[in-house]
């Protein structure tokens, strides 16, 4: 079986997010550039599934040279081969389209993202790509097990949880539990210097969104400290200053 | 041009996030001087629609087909576009919640549409058409200009609050033809644990990191979220080792959340926990290190060992209670 994953380059989770040119761009000095954490979950089920010469497994970034060192990161976790759509991702909408676009004609059995991408949070991609390919989507699984062409699936749902089945082409985002991050191993990072890393030019999309600026959250003010036997006190200032219970 | 707010049902019931999606959507239609209609999906009897109206729905269409009894992704996307394209409505309106999730961004393809995902306030209004949404998991907030004709706003829960407006709903039967092959997902089994308060929506949320020692302590954190009617989170180390269910983990790699009040009980603070739950409107803390992280984000805090201070916070919180 083909499996294509959807690798995005995010900001290290340590990050301390900060903003230039008078808030309109994310300040990229000084950030370490990581595979996307849900992402990782995505790719490693995939290695799992194809384990044993049971398929392959090509994973897509759409980004410029920069993002390279995050493809090959993910070539040393495992995946067989990889390609890049040479643009700046726009949004969400452009990514998929891209992603959809490279998708269309190669026959993959299945294609996996992680549940959203840390730095834009936004939980569009495998959706779009699922719309753009008119194939089913399922958001924030939880578990992935595949019978046949048959896949069974656990998907988080408010205060519970789903089962379903699904047969055919189609696309999820992951979700812990997916599976466990693999870990590059000595080999895996030697042999990801020399697999395939396709660049492949982008294709026309109409803009639909744009960040034209940031904010960051105002300062909370200093905390209040309530000795550890007053507890009684913590509940009157939740209750009467707070006003929350 | 008008505005279209999906309200998706559980079991036939709305929940307050809903409203909260209603009233929200109620105030962009005011802001654009036109009218609010609802989209329902699935067996929702006509006394549940007509509550929709309390908070400014002028009229709800109802879709009642035996295929879409439960939460089919691309079926009800197909519907809520039908929907959108009948009411000639340019702006759509749905929860971030799980479905909505799904369902927006396939919402916004067949639509041709911006979607602002994560959206915390009402559009601006000074010409351009930009939201405010979450980025960074809450380190930050992205202002998201949608310039496309039709546009897509997925709320957070608790960005808004519910707003009552009343107008009397007009209830209208609703089918839009649905193809076989938007019905390729099935859903086997749903587990509801109908007793808890789901995270993601809940505004008072008890939490607790690896501070707690082992999954056998966490049975005064329960006591406490329900003596609150509190959900129950956790720190990514604590689902890693199984002390509880991965769906409660919050945080960058988790869920992000903003509920009105955040216990959080033997958490450090590090950064990628704070990630997911510094936008909380109020933050207590309960921790034996005074030099944890977490007090410098804290709204209240107490330096103590949780298993002497937590206890003691139940016989308060009764006693409050009376
Ligand atoms: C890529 C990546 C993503 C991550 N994403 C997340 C995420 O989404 N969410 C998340 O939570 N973490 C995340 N982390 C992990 C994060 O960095 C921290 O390791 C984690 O939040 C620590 O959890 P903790 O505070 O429960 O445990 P610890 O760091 O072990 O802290 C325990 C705290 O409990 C206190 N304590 C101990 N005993 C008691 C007692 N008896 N009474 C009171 N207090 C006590 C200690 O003083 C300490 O502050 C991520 C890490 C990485 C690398």
């Amino acid at each position: 079986m083909k499996i294509l994953v959807c690798i995005s380059n995010v900001p290290d989770t340590t990050t301390k997010i900060t903003f230039t040119n008078d808030n309109t761009e994310f300040n990229t000095a000084g950030v370490q550039y990581i595979v996307n954490p849900y992402d990782e979950i995505a790719l490693s089920r995939a290695i799992e599934l194809t384990e044993g010469g049971k398929g392959t497994v090509t994973a897509i970034n759409v980004g410029e040279a920069a993002n390279d060192p995050t493809i090959r990161k993910a070539l040393a976790i495992g995946a067989d081969d990889a390609v890049r759509v040479n643009a700046a991702p726009r949004d969400a909408y452009f990514v998929a389209k891209q992603i959809a676009e490279y998708a269309k004609d190669k026959d993959f059995d299945l294609i996996l993202t992680g549940r959203e991408s840390i730095d834009y949070n936004g939980n569009q991609v495998a959706a779009m790509v699922g719309e753009f390919l008119d194939i089913p989507s399922i958001s924030i699984i939880k578990k992935l097990t595949l019978d046949g062409d048959t896949a069974t699936i656990e998907r988080e749902i408010e205060g519970g949880k789903e089962v379903l089945t699904v047969s055919g082409k189609f696309i999820a985002s992951c979700a812990e539990g997916v599976a466990e991050p693999k870990i590059p191993t000595m080999r895996g990072i030697m042999s990801a210097r020399t697999k395939p890393l396709t660049v492949v030019d982008a294709v026309a999309t109409e803009e639909v969104a744009k960040v034209t600026r940031y904010e960051t959250p105002a300062p909370r003010g200093t905390v209040k400290l309530i000795p550890a036997d007053q507890t009684e006190s913590l509940i009157s200032l939740l209750h009467s200053e707070a006003k929350v219970i | 041009m008008s505005v279209l707010v999906y309200v998706e049902q559980a079991e036939g019931k709305f929940k307050k996030s809903v409203f909260e999606a209603v009233s929200y959507a109620k105030a962009i239609a005011d802001q654009q001087s036109t009218h609010l209609t609802a989209i329902s999906i699935g067996d929702v009897a006509e006394s549940e629609l007509k509550e929709l109206g309390k908070y400014g729905a002028s009229k709800v269409l109802n879709v009642n087909a035996d295929q879409l009894k439960t939460f089919v992704n691309q079926a009800y996307a197909s519907v809520i576009a039908a929907a959108a394209e009948k009411e000639s409505a340019d702006i759509i309106v749905l929860s971030n919640s799980f479905s909505g999730k799904g369902l927006a961004p396939r919402i916004a393809v067949k639509l041709k549409a911006g979607l602002a995902d994560g959206a915390v306030e009402l559009p601006s209004t000074d010409g351009k058409f930009s939201v405010k949404k979450t980025a960074f998991s809450g380190k930050a907030f992205a202002i998201t200009e949608l310039t496309s004709a039709n546009k897509v706003i997925a709320l957070n829960p608790n960005a808004f609050g519910v707003k009552e407006n009343a107008t009397d709903a007009a209830i209208e039967a609703f089918s839009a033809d649905i193809k076989q092959s938007d019905l390729a997902t099935v859903i086997k089994e749903i587990v509801r644990a109908t007793d808890k308060v789901s995270l993601p929506d809940a505004e008072l949320v008890v939490s607790a990191g690896r501070g707690l020692k082992g999954p056998e302590n966490w049975g005064m954190i329960e006591e406490l979220a329900g003596l609150l009617g509190a959900a129950t989170a956790c720190s990514k180390p604590v689902s890693d080792a199984d002390w509880r269910p991965h769906s409660e983990h919050v945080g960058q790699t988790g869920i992000a959340i903003s509920p009105n009040l955040y216990i959080a009980i033997g958490i450090s603070g590090a950064i990628q926990h704070l990630a997911g739950v510094s936008s909380s409107k109020v933050i207590v803390v309960i921790n034996k290190d005074p030099e944890a992280p977490f007090f410098k984000v804290a709204d209240y805090g107490i330096v103590g060992d949780a298993f002497e201070v937590v206890p003691k916070l139940i016989e308060a919180l009764k006693a409050h209670k009376g």
